[in-house]
């Protein structure tokens, strides 16, 4: 059978539309969650029940939202760390073991200790956050050196550096600060805590119960320093350019691998203070499974967002939404499912970008053209 | 600490990092880099595994795991082939993809026992001293199929025509399409060979090496390793197998280290608290970094480079789709 | 001649590009066993038209027949079933495959094991009967590009091809190498061949072809005439539409005090083959020293070393500072404007925009940088100015570079290295694949930074170009500079044969030797 028209796909000379972007973006997101809704159907699952269990236990109470937020804090900081190494097409898939490693740096401070334990708060906190930083920007550094110096291919590296990473915090958990025996370290002081609502629920009736920390405001700190960072500095342009072409940025006198190393870094760094708000936000002491994946969720909300810092806060709430769900919905691969869909969905989308779609009519040349983005 | 048995077992285990290792090298020098292999394996793992479990047949099991693999990779084909979708994000999807496919469908295998794939002596061979016992003794079949497959992929890529051609649209894609070559149907072709062969390497997991079902620990990341080592092995089939191998026994050398109480006349740390163990069970990832650095410093050296076109979608003119 | 029956006819073909009519009914004709000289200029159509006849283009509209049957390719493998064989402009050939492979790729022969040798026998054969010769077991990145060029004829007489479609096949030669390409034309020609010979220079066209077609903004503006009677002005003025008066008008100036000074420098190429051994040069302000010579003999590499963008040894001093060795930021900081060779690869950021692609060289500095931020404010006024003041096409300077023609790209370039005002500039080959037009302007912008001062050194193929440009014209062989001369006195027979490797005083002193024999008749 022979259709009566063609499908062409031409180049977009023109502009993208500036809504189309953010279009696709949210149309790959609806479409994987019909995609997966069909799969759940086909294995047995009832989809639609799933579905309001989904909204309900994201965005059905005011505590169900701050566990949402909760959740997003994470994968704000992350979603922003991908989102600069991406931006210089490097990638950085190790945000996981640098969440990690971001966690133990940040972790030393209480488990050494390295100040006394009843200093004020804020000394603490401060110096975890930025042990935190150090420790994700050190596991940044390497693969960051290995590719800079030597060429390494830094998917992998950083890939192999994320087990490395969840070992090497195994053997500290198991042995040295295991609590009697567990896989953790014993709970924090509560000096080391982040603070959160519900600690201020005698003043406020309405916090009691609500676990929403200061997390989110560093969060959102980052956000805009790495906007600024990004629009704004002259080392974000140096990275924009060397991200789009490595050899005209060679040619304006950019210094690559130094480039290379500190963006490693800055990314690592943002994914270690991810690491810090979890255990001091959330956690109150290291241990096993301190992360769901949110390293490698970082890298779906980073493209999902279009590598914007503040789209990167909408995606952020939307996989909190999907991991405080996930938690609870049977199988308990779907979450990681319907991840692996939109990501799919928003590269494939992405062809909208770059070509229109047109259907011509045979044998009516440009008078049956019609346009369809 | 015997060096038979580490070696027997590196063979093992090395035929796993094989197959998928080689899928990859198929699909890089075809131009597509691939990096779902992960994703592509555990799934393979799991529909091999739950096959074999349903049918109680095991090649059967086999036959579906390839299959699974396939199919799976032929959404990565779509996405970077004809929607020229970044390969590496493309890649990293189809991990998730894999994972979250395998891990939804494999609820409740754990602890199931299919039928697997049967291990057998080599008449004749097995005999020869020290290499019979270590090469062709109570081996899978699986690993005597990654013996002979190893040299036919090599012969396949260098000295045949389709292997010409499939050299010829990694490097230089349209240099391929004016001659008629079809550039988008070979790709997708030695995508989908890649996707068989890292299914098939996972479930040489799950149905012989070290059978079973444990979810994303089924494969623990031996996919990236695969991934690594193509890079170690600069995209030739026979350095890929004696990376493959070598670090099979590796890994099983050093994990042996573990055993004895005493080690050259010391006391093993090892043995004393096992909790140092955490570090032997890195040596792996250690290694690959290792590998990857040599790889890269060789390459250089050599000037020895990937395919020329890898991760390039290819458009010709405007046609681009 | 003319009564031979028709081996190609092209009729009405319109190709369409997005935002392009490269095509706009083109008629085409090719007789059996002539030599049709396809002329127009960059951006013509004239490509576009013959890959269309190659299969690998469909026409929007319009038929095409082969030997008076009626055709529709839909892959380049149903044109080669027709006779017909392509050498681009860019060799198709893979660098890592051996010469024979090459020939074999997409044919069903052999058909699995590769036996190369016995096929090396073949590709052998056929050499002898063209005279193209080339080791068949040689990998083509270790060929010259002379040699690549015969490799591909070789690819299409291999097919069988009776019709040839050769793509500007001049463009990359020496001139000696193109007499031997002419030479094998005509033996192709006398061995039943149908050539389509593609080129925009004039003197070639008139040299071989029979007849010629002309396009222009991709309509016909001569359709098959006879070449005999056609003066080059004719076809000129076929070609851009207008009286074309080749030279930009020239200031007599006398160069200042040295700008560049380059002593003894080495360099590597890509693949590690020495590319440049031992170049001495000086450049003066004021100046324009022209760098000739085919591609491919370290015209490349030199302006790289100068920029910083290639290690070598040796010593390079601009205004008395060593940069040789130094990264790139080192000749910047020191004011060495450079328009590179590959304006889409390294000149430009494609996806960014104009603005962004202005400040490229000045975001380091005030007024663009301010603090550690960048003024974007400000960039962008300026690049409006830019746009402004170098006329650049563009719906604003929020587009992104990759939108825009080569031209227009290339005033970008222009607009932002000129904006550094440097004291040395290096152009390598600037004009390259742009419309008469555009090529204008950007003499003209040449010569207005000679005008003010700066010292260039301007790498180009075309001999033409570096005549009207230069003040002198240095020709590179093999990493070598033959010879100076100044451009007063250069002769184009001379210049010929110092860019096949003779050294200007050897070819002084043979002329002179033969001179003095003939002076007793
Ligand atoms: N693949 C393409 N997509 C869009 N435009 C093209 C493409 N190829 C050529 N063009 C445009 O078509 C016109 C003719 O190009 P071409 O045939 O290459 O010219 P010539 O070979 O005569 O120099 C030019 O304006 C060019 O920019
Ligand atoms: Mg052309």
């Amino acid at each position: 059978m022979k259709l009566p028209f063609t499908v062409m796909f031409e180049k977009r000379m023109d502009d993208v539309p500036k809504w189309l972007p953010a279009a696709t973006s949210i149309g790959s997101v609806v479409i994987a969650f019909i995609i997966s809704g069909i799969i759940l159907k086909l294995i047995g699952g009832q989809p639609m029940r799933v579905g309001k269990f989904f909204f309900e236990a994201t965005f059905g109470s005011w505590a169900a939202v701050s566990d949402t937020l909760v959740k997003a804090t994470p994968l704000i900081m992350v979603g922003l760390a991908c989102t600069i190494a991406f931006k210089m097409k490097l990638w950085n898939i190790g945000a996981e073991g640098q969440f990690y490693i971001g966690a133990f740096a940040a972790s030393l401070v209480v488990l050494i200790p390295m100040v006394p334990l009843d200093s004020p708060r804020f000394v603490i906190i401060g110096l975890m956050i930025i042990m935190g930083m150090i420790g994700g920007a050190a596991w940044g550094f390497i693969p960051g050196v290995l590719k800079g110096k030597f060429g390494v291919n830094e998917i992998i590296t950083t890939l192999m550096l994320n087990y490395i990473a969840i070992l090497w915090n195994n053997f500290w958990i198991f042995n040295k600060w295991s609590d009697a025996g567990f896989q953790m370290t014993p709970p924090f002081e509560k000096t080391a805590w982040l603070p959160r609502l519900a600690d201020y629920a005698r003043e406020y009736k309405a916090f009691s119960g609500i676990t929403l920390h200061l997390g989110v405001v560093i969060a959102l700190v980052a956000t805009v320093v790495v906007w600024w960072v990004l629009e704004r500095s002259r080392w974000g342009y140096e990275i924009k350019l060397t991200g789009d072409n490595k050899e005209a940025a060679r040619y304006a006198g950019i210094n690559i691998v130094r480039n290379i190393i500190l963006v490693m870094m800055f990314s690592g760094a943002l994914a270690g203070l991810a690491g810090m708000s979890e255990i001091s936000g959330v956690v109150h002491r290291l241990q096993e499974r301190i992360s769901p994946g949110y390293g490698f969720t970082g890298i779906i909300i980073a493209w999902l967002a279009k590598l914007n810092p503040f789209a990167v806060v909408l995606v952020s709430i939307l996989f909190g939404a999907l991991i405080v769900a996930g938690r609870e919905i049977q199988p308990s691969g779907l979450a990681q499912l319907l991840q692996g869909i939109i990501l799919f969905m928003v590269i494939s989308s992405d062809v909208l970008l770059r070509y229109k779609i047109r259907f011509i009519r045979l044998h009516s040349p440009a008078a049956g053209e019609v346009e369809v983005a | 600490m015997n060096l038979e048995i580490i070696l027997h077992a590196g063979l093992a285990t090395g035929t796993i990092l094989l197959f998928a290792a080689i899928g990859e090298v198929f699909s890089e020098r075809a131009g597509v880099l691939n990096l779902g292999v992960e994703g592509m394996m555990l799934l393979g793992a799991m529909a091999g595994f739950s096959t074999s479990l349903a049918t109680g047949n095991v090649w059967l099991g086999l036959l579906a795991a390839i299959i699974a693999g396939g199919i799976l990779s032929l959404a990565h084909g779509l996405v970077t082939i004809h929607f020229q979708a970044d390969q590496v994000v493309s890649g990293l999807s189809l991990t998730f993809l894999g994972t979250g496919l395998a891990l939804v469908l494999g609820e409740g295998l754990t602890g199931k026992n299919p039928p697997l794939v049967p291990s057998f002596n080599i008449p004749g061979l097995s005999a020869i001293p020290f290499i019979g016992p270590v090469f062709f003794t109570d081996h899978s079949l699986l690993v005597y199929v990654g013996y002979l497959f190893v040299p036919l992929a090599w012969y396949f890529i260098f000295r045949t025509r389709p292997g010409m051609h499939l050299r010829a649209v990694g490097e230089k894609p349209d240099a391929a399409d004016t001659m008629g070559v079809n550039v988008y149907g070979l790709r997708y072709l030695y995508v989908f060979v890649g996707g068989c062969l890292a299914g098939l390497a996972g479930a040489t997991i799950s149905l012989s090496v070290s059978p079973g079902w444990y979810s994303t620990q089924t494969t623990s990341g031996q996919g990236w390793i695969a991934v690594g080592l193509v890079i170690f092995a600069q995209w030739d089939p026979l350095r890929a197998a004696f990376g493959a191998y070598l670090f099979g026994a590796l890994r099983r050398g050093i994990l042996d280290l573990q055993g004895p109480a005493f080690l050259l006349g010391m006391k093993n740390p090892l043995y004393i608290n096992s909790n140092y163990g955490f570090f032997l069970q890195m040596t792996p990832y250690v290694l690959t970094i290792l590998a990857l650095v040599i790889g890269s410093r060789q390459a250089a050296r050599k000037r020895l480079g990937a395919p020329a076109a890898l991760g390039l979608p290819y458009i010709r003119g405007e046609r681009g789709l | 001649m003319s009564e031979s029956p028709f081996a190609v006819e092209m009729n009405d073909v319109v190709i369409r590009f997005p935002g392009v009519l490269a095509n706009d009914h083109v008629n085409f004709t090719l007789r059996q066993g002539e030599i049709h000289a396809l002329l127009g200029e960059n951006g013509a159509g004239k490509s576009t038209l013959m890959n269309a006849l190659a299969g690998l283009y469909r026409p929007t509209s319009g038929t095409i027949k082969i030997k008076g049957e009626t055709v529709n390719f839909s892959s380049p493998k149903d044109a080669i079933a027709k006779g017909i064989g392509m050498v681009h402009q860019h060799f198709m050939l893979v660098p890592t495959q051996t010469v024979t492979e090459n020939i074999l790729l997409g044919l069903d022969q052999p058909r699995f094991f590769m036996r190369l040798k016995e096929y090396d026998q073949k590709v052998l054969a056929l050499q002898d009967q063209f005279g193209l010769r080339v080791d068949p077991t040689a990998k083509i990145w270790q060929l010259s590009v002379g040699e690549q060029q015969r490799v591909e004829i070789l690819k299409t007489l291999y097919r069988g091809a009776n019709i040839l479609i050769m793509d500007e096949p001049t463009a990359v030669l020496a001139p000696q190498e193109i007499d031997d390409l002419i030479e094998t034309m005509r033996s192709m020609v006398a061995q039943g061949k149908s050539i389509v010979f593609i080129s925009h220079k004039l003197q070639e066209v008139t040299a071989v072809a029979d007849r010629v077609t002309v396009l222009r903004k991709g309509k016909v503006t001569a359709e098959g005439v006879s070449i005999t009677g056609m003066t080059k002005r004719d076809l000129a003025q076929l070609m851009v539409g207008r009286d074309v008066v080749f030279s930009v008008a020239k200031k007599p100036q006398k160069p200042g005090d040295v700008v560049l000074s380059i002593r003894d420098v080495r360099a590597e190429n890509n693949k590690g083959v020495p590319a440049l051994r031992g170049v001495n040069l000086e450049v003066r302000q004021g100046e324009i020293l022209g760098i000739a010579g085919v591609s491919g003999n370290g015209q490349s590499e030199l302006a790289e070393v100068i920029t910083g963008m290639r290690p070598c040894q040796g010593s390079i001093l601009i205004n008395g500072e060593d940069v040789a060795n130094q990264p790139p930021i080192v000749s910047i900081r020191g004011g060495v404007a450079h328009v590179p060779e590959d304006r889409t690869h390294v000149g430009s950021a494609p996806n960014l925009s104009i603005t962004d692609n202005t400040i490229m060289k000045a975001y380091r500095e005030q007024p663009v940088a301010k603090g550690w931020s960048v003024d974007f404010t400000y960039a962008r006024e300026n690049a409006r100015n830019l746009k402004r003041a170098y006329e650049i096409l563009a719906p604003s300077v929020e587009t992104m570079a990759r939108k825009l023609s080569g031209g227009n790209l290339q005033k970008v370039i222009l607009a932002r290295e000129i904006s550094i005002e440097p004291r040395l500039m290096v152009a390598v080959q600037p004009t390259r694949g742009l419309d008469v037009g555009a090529i204008e302007a950007i003499q003209t912008l040449i010569l207005a930074q000679r005008e003010s001062g700066t010292a260039v050194l301007l790498v180009s193929e075309e001999l033409e170009e570096l005549l009207s440009l230069s003040d002198r014209i240095a020709v590179i062989y093999e990493g070598e500079i033959m010879g100076i001369v100044p451009n007063e006195n250069a002769d184009v027979e001379e210049l010929g044969l110092m860019m096949t490797g003779s050294h200007l005083e050897d070819i002084r002193k043979q002329k002179a030797a033969s001179d003095a024999g003939r002076v007793p008749s």
